[in-house]
């Protein structure tokens, strides 16, 4: 037999390529960020603990009586953010006066931290479809119901401000189901190629609606996602106020300088159904609810402060009474019907009415007038 | 009348061919110069000057700050255009081609088209929305669809077709001025159309919401827009032979929509045609058809046709001239129109 000889085929190597960044420095830690019933713990400021226990009190009030009003029939409905609170009160007191909140839905609390009036807050889930505040004189979008709707948007401001040399960071925030949207991973691409100002917290609070997050996504945490758009991700404790102010006041001040966006992943729990119309025993054990309920928010605050002195019966005292007040205000007002315009319908469609408007208008006019000869 | 392209008079002399597309580059141009707020995003508007060369120039001559190439997703670039808008910014985004804007309609209908609503007017998005429409071109899948009618269908939202390289340009500074957001239209395929044309010359920017008639006649209206606006002004000169005398009506606007300039001109010849491409069940048509016969019923001497594409989802290129509106279509539904005679 003739002996062939072999012929090695060696391919020219392809062109050289290496991923772009180092990936581990934008890694999570494994474990979420704790402050609290920690060593770090005796680090943190003694006014900020007592301000975070404040707006955590208040905002526990503001979430029964938001709900207490829904069965009074005036709330249409109501998110309670009961139990992560701490998230919603770091995420506002982050933040300087001249950065921007991008809120959902449930973020209600983020907003009446912010300092904006809670009837206005509220208007929208009143049944009133106005955002009852003016977002540019607080500097918060108005509450987003379509899911990861309004991160683009955080992204877009971010960038636009930094592109007008102003150096203002917006936060928005978002749940665990939104990070399953399209608008979620358009909104961190966007923002780690444009380097933006721009800070995302999810509020892992295992559920959206009915559905756990083992069933939203395979990721080992949601804060690993940010490695795919190279950004850093951060995990931190939700219920634990201090962690979360200064997981998030650190990924504000490195947005604030120039360094980029931070996805943050605040592990919380939703003690309350979805909103009032929901039935959570449905998907959940009540186990479950109380392990989370031996880790409330508010509880981890005042034992530290307690261990540190720092509350003693005049404070806890003047603390309640303050969020009493704050809900029999916000009660007595709600209790007031609203009085809303119908031509007011036309209104701010366009910033000049079109022909067809204004016939329609005068059509309404005329059927308001004939009821009212008619009473 | 004002004929359909060419401005009267001396400048005339002046002017140079000009396409629809340098119209429109011009009007983005002049816009982004006049006004530092004034962006331009989208896919590939940058270095490229996008697929059809509509932004060529911009990033050279404003920078990638003024003009930027995106990542590729449609709901981001809307919706950080929405982001942009809140902070004072002008935004002018580039949808690359009609089908492809779809996956931007959340941010267009959830947020685009009503931030000024719900937030009682703190909140006024100046947003345009280019989106290259229409077929004609021999355009693959997905590349040549009419969604006018899921626009009109929004409140919130103007939309606006121009036909010509004069309008292109107009109806563009007039867009990118306008304090609401505005789908602005671009007929692929006359993007290449030319005119006499220079924006020095003393060019008509109408504002938003104006029809105008673009050839007038007596015994009947042809009301169309965009990329069938050539085709109803080649219909009538046709018609002459057979009597007719035509007026053809440029909607220019479908939101807001002229009424005042279709039902003058219906009520003096008495009878209407409706051209345009986009599908007849559930199109544009019908809600003008309406419109006139709520209007002019008593002026009018038979019903109001439409022409249109088919009930079809865009055919393939080596079909789509049996699906596109012609001039023969047009001239049968003018036929039609002899509705006594017939009955
Ligand atoms: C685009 C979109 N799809 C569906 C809904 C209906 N919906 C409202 S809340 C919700 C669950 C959201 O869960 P998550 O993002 O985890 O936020 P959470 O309610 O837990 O704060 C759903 C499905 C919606 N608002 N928007």
């Amino acid at each position: 037999m003739l002996a062939l000889r072999a012929v090695v085929y060696r391919p020219a190597p392809p062109p050289e390529w290496k991923p772009r960044t180092d990936p581990a420095p934008l890694l999570p830690d494994p474990e979420p960020y704790r402050l609290l019933g920690t060593d770090a713990a005796a680090g943190v400021d003694p006014g900020l603990l007592l301000t975070l226990h404040a707006h955590l009190v208040r905002g526990r009030r503001f979430n029964t009586q938001a709900t207490a009003l829904t069965r009074q029939g005036r709330l249409a409905v109501y998110p309670s953010s009961t139990g992560q609170e701490a998230c919603q009160v770091a995420a506002a007191l982050a933040l300087e006066e001249r950065d921007w909140l991008f809120p959902s839905y449930r973020d209600t609390l983020a907003a009446v931290t912010r300092g904006i009036d809670p009837v206005q807050v509220l208007t929208l889930l009143r049944g009133d479809w106005h955002t009852g505040y003016d977002p540019r004189e607080h500097r918060t979008a108005p509450l987003s119901t379509p899911l990861a709707t309004q991160l683009p948007h955080a992204v877009g401001l971010a960038h636009a401000a930094r592109l007008r040399g102003d150096d203002v960071v917006a936060l928005a925030l978002v749940g665990d189901g939104g990070t399953s949207e399209g608008d979620f991973h358009e909104a961190l691409n966007f923002a780690a190629v444009w380097q933006a100002p721009v800070v995302f917290l999810v509020q892992n609070n295992g559920f959206a609606i009915s559905v756990p997050l083992a069933k939203q996504t395979a990721a080992p945490s949601l804060a690993h996602k940010a490695v795919g758009y190279g950004m850093p991700g951060r995990l931190v404790d939700g219920n634990d106020a201090p962690a979360v102010h200064r997981v998030l006041s650190d990924a504000v001040a490195r947005a604030r300088r120039g360094g980029g966006p931070t996805l943050v992943e605040a592990v919380t729990y939703r003690l309350e159904a979805h909103t009032n119309a929901d039935d959570a025993t449905r998907y959940r054990e009540e186990p479950e609810v109380e392990a989370w309920r031996a880790h409330d928010p508010v509880v981890l605050v005042e034992r530290e402060l307690t261990a540190r002195g720092l509350l003693d019966e005049q404070r806890r005292r003047s603390v309640t009474e303050d969020a009493e007040a704050m809900a029999a205000r916000l009660r007595e007002r709600m209790n007031a019907d609203a009085e809303l315009d119908p031509m007011d319908l036309f209104g701010q469609v366009y910033a000049e009415r079109t022909s067809q408007l204004r016939e329609q208008a005068a059509h309404l006019r005329a059927e308001l007038e004939a009821e009212g000869e008619a009473r | 009348m004002t004929t359909a392209t060419s401005p009267a008079g001396a400048a005339a002399a002046l002017l140079k061919p000009a396409t629809m597309a340098q119209a429109l580059q011009r009007a983005m141009r002049d816009a982004m110069a006049e006004d530092p707020t004034v962006h331009v995003l989208g896919e590939d508007v940058g270095t490229l000057g996008g697929v059809f060369r509509v932004t060529d120039g911009l990033a050279k001559e404003f920078g990638e700050d003024r003009c930027t190439d995106t990542p590729l997703a449609e709901a981001g670039i809307l919706g950080t255009a929405v982001g942009m808008a809140m902070y004072g910014l002008r935004p002018v985004v580039e949808m690359q081609f009609d089908a492809f804007a779809y996956p931007a309609f959340e941010q267009l209908i959830s947020h685009v088209s009503r931030m000024r609503n719900r937030t009682r007017g703190a909140l006024p998005l100046p947003i345009t929305v280019r989106v290259p429409y229409g077929g004609g071109i021999g355009g693959v899948e997905h590349h040549s669809d009419s969604s006018e009618a899921y626009y009109m269908a929004t409140p919130g939202l103007h939309v606006v077709a121009p036909a010509t390289v004069e309008d292109a340009y107009g109806l563009l500074r007039a867009a990118i001025a306008s304090d609401d957001p505005v789908v602005f239209l671009e007929p692929k395929r006359l993007y290449w159309s030319k005119a006499a044309w220079s924006p020095e010359a003393p060019a008509a920017v109408e504002p938003i919401g104006r029809a105008v008639v673009r050839r007038s006649g007596r015994s009947a209206t042809l009301i169309t827009y965009g990329p069938s606006v050539p085709v109803c002004l080649e219909a009538a000169e046709a018609a002459v032979a057979e009597g007719w005398d035509l007026e053809v009506v440029d909607l220019r606007s479908l939101v807001p929509f002229d009424d005042a300039t279709v039902c003058d001109s219906v009520r003096r010849t008495g009878r209407a045609v409706v051209v345009h491409e986009s599908t007849g069940f559930g199109g544009p048509g019908g809600e003008i058809a309406a419109r006139v016969t709520e209007r002019c019923f008593h002026h009018l001497e038979a019903p109001v046709l439409r022409v249109a594409g088919f009930d079809i989802p865009y055919p393939p290129p080596m079909l789509e001239r049996h699906h596109l509106p012609g001039v023969d279509r047009v001239l049968d539904a003018v036929a039609r129109l002899q509705w006594e005679a017939e009955s």
